[in-house]
């Protein structure tokens, strides 16, 4: 089929180039600008190439939070990918408990970020957090602000009540979705319940499974606020991720230079990591 | 395959029904015979697929018991019952290759995979998808993929029956002749038993042996076409097959007469209905005859759709059809006749024998 072309297209889209042009690609490329300049004030500028570049790629404190990232996200995406596809598995499908398992599910991910990064540092708190406290008197010594352990399940069981629910409601829509035919159909051909879920959940699931990785990729990989608040951090750098490491460059030591090229990289490493995910899924699909 | 025999089975969706009304399926006492064809013939809504689960397995009737070959299945669950279903739309396993979908229901069941791969051989050659059985099945047409549906069916030797649900909806009408051709020789080939649910008159006509017409949640006839043709036990019969539908006027009856608002037509017999019953003269439009003889009728409009002519015309008050051979001249002064043999009455809507 022939397409018409029409140049009116552009100006329909205009609006949005502008839009995506002032949100993404200018504060981009003034990244891109600080990347391969030094400064030392009055705005002036000195070209320094690749010097930035080098610098993050050689230090060992770069690798280490990337290292910590890559953990992080690995984690996350273990649990909460499973834990997700389970709940939404047993969810019911008809009454009155689909609008209150949906309420609920819905629930954490209305709570502002920092808020649930306060939330889970109160009950965490060894003196007057419950959970915390709790551990504690029962014999469990529990201290996020100053064992790396329970720094980092304080932040994964944070994380997994924040974001289980996203992975829930993106697999619960993709199973409403199959025609209840398709159960029939199993039911007389003998399928156990591990063969419908392997032939017929799974795959119908699939597109909505790759948008809840890529997301919960993205998100914990870029995971600021939460650790943030509950251990800013620490104890010493066991928190530190990439995102609060290049906080602490660009706006605590004001390295604006290195903070702008570990952001590219960051950056880089964000779209790599996701466009891989993306062909790897989605490679089956032209067969 | 097996005779199916449904025991007084009722069917409501709702938890307690109380009323005729709350049950999708009303009274159904019926066997279908070891290797008949059968239709399920009926509008949307008046239970058919109802029913067909119920045979399947698929729904628990509310009331009454289902038997193969003699023996009560009504608790057995679907897997156990050995049924073939095909669905509406195609239902097929997308990540799974042609090969890998028919061999589905035997690994299931545990058999031996050379077995597995002689039936599942025999299965592609009978339906011709030999060439694609190691493509995916997601890149299939539409007709292509409902084969496979009816493969999985086809593919396990212990099948009591082969149920259709609607299967060629989504079919181009070109290959739904195919289709159903190929149905029918595999019925005769095999002697399934088959149960072919459609609202389609055309489809249960040509495909079935016996048609069961469903309206309302009952069975209103069952029979040979050419016996829901001449003689349609209900009303709804007489309209729902044949295209126009049967001639359906309120009338009353005079001894041996029917009197349709002032005009007399000979019945031939005397039927002797209930009283205060509501009696109506059913006749099909291929026996009403426009011509010079006959009862005064005006004629509203003629319809030439090729084959034949549909006269829609204007007689007593009461608006008729009647089929004309393609050469035949309506006349200025046109008349009407009904051919007598023809005639069925209704009280209530279900048919008077004659000399009953």
């Amino acid at each position: 089929m022939d397409k018409t072309w029409n140049n009116k297209a552009w100006f329909m889209v205009l609006p949005v180039l502008l839009l995506v042009a002032f949100s993404a690609v200018i504060p981009l490329m003034t990244v891109v600008n600080y990347s391969v300049q030094d400064t030392f004030g009055n705005n002036q500028f000195f070209w320094a190439g690749t010097d930035w570049f080098t610098q993050v790629l050689d230090s060992a404190r770069f690798w280490d939070s990337l290292v910590r990232n890559l953990a992080f996200s690995a984690v996350i995406l273990a649990i909460q990918i499973p834990l997700g596809i389970f709940i939404a598995l047993n969810m019911p499908r008809h009454g009155l408990g689909v609008p209150v398992c949906l309420i609920f599910m819905a629930l954490p991910l209305l709570i502002p970020w920092n808020v649930v990064g306060t939330i889970w540092q109160l009950l965490c708190r060894a003196d007057i957090g419950l959970v915390g406290w709790g551990l504690t008197q029962l014999g469990f010594p529990f201290a996020y602000a100053a064992d790396p352990v329970d720094a980092w399940v304080t932040i994964v069981v944070m994380d997994v009540w924040h974001w289980t629910s996203l992975v829930v409601l993106l697999c619960y829509a993709g199973l409403v979705s199959i025609p209840e035919a398709y159960y029939q159909a199993a039911k007389i051909d003998g399928a156990s319940r591990l063969a419908v879920f392997r032939y017929i959940q799974l795959p119908k699931m699939k597109r909505v499974l790759l948008i809840a990785i890529l997301l919960r990729f993205m998100d914990s990989f870029m995971i600021y606020t939460e650790p943030f608040v509950v251990t800013g951090g620490g104890p010493g750098s066991s928190t530190t991720f990439l995102s609060i490491d290049l906080v602490k460059m660009a706006v605590g030591q004001f390295d604006l230079g290195p903070a702008a090229a570990m952001s590219i990289v960051y950056f880089l490493i964000v779209l790599l990591l996701s466009w891989i995910f993306y062909t790897v899924m989605t490679q089956g699909d032209q067969a | 395959m097996a005779r199916i025999t449904l025991d007084h089975i009722r069917h409501a969706y709702g938890i307690r029904p109380s009323a005729p009304n709350d049950y999708a399926l009303r009274e159904v006492n019926h066997e279908w015979s070891d290797g008949g064809a059968y239709a399920l013939l009926g509008p949307s809504g008046c239970g058919k697929t109802t029913l067909l689960n119920i045979i399947s397995g698929l729904l628990q009737p509310s009331e009454g018991r289902i038997l193969f070959d003699g023996e009560d299945v009504t608790d057995l669950p679907t897997e156990a019952r050995n049924i073939a279903q095909v669905f509406q739309f195609p239902v097929i396993y997308d990540t799974m290759t042609v090969y890998d979908n028919l061999a589905f229901p035997l690994r299931n069941r545990g058999v031996a995979e050379s077995a597995v791969k002689r039936r599942v051989e025999e299965i592609l050659e009978m339906t011709g998808l030999a060439d694609r059985a190691n493509r995916k099945a997601r890149g299939l047409t539409a007709d292509q993929k409902q084969k496979i549906s009816l493969g999985r069916g086809l593919v396990r030797n212990d099948v009591n029956a082969i149920l259709f649900d609607e299967p060629l909806t989504v079919i181009d009408p070109h290959m739904k002749w195919q289709l159903r051709s190929q149905l029918k020789k595999l019925h005769r080939q095999f002697g399934f038993t088959m149960v072919y649910v459609t609202h389609d008159q055309t489809e249960a006509l040509t495909f079935a042996d016996k048609v069961v017409v469903m309206y309302d949640g009952q069975i209103v006839q069952i029979g040979t076409p050419a016996e829901l043709f001449e003689t349609p036990r209900h009303t709804f019969v007489g309209y729902f097959i044949g295209s126009p539908g049967m001639n359906v006027l309120p009338m009353q009856v005079d001894g041996a007469t029917a009197v349709i608002g002032g005009e007399r037509i000979d019945l031939g017999f005397a039927p002797s209905p209930k009283v205060a019953a509501k009696l109506e003269l059913g006749i099909r439009p291929e026996f009403v005859r426009i011509g010079r003889e006959g009862h005064p009728v005006r004629i509203d409009k003629v319809e030439d759709i090729g084959r034949h002519k549909i006269v829609r015309a204007t007689f007593a008050g009461q608006s008729v059809a009647a089929v004309m051979p393609e050469e035949d001249e309506v006349p200025a002064d046109a008349r009407i006749a009904f051919d007598p043999k023809a005639i069925n009455i209704y009280a209530d809507s279900w048919r008077v024998e004659r000399g009953a």
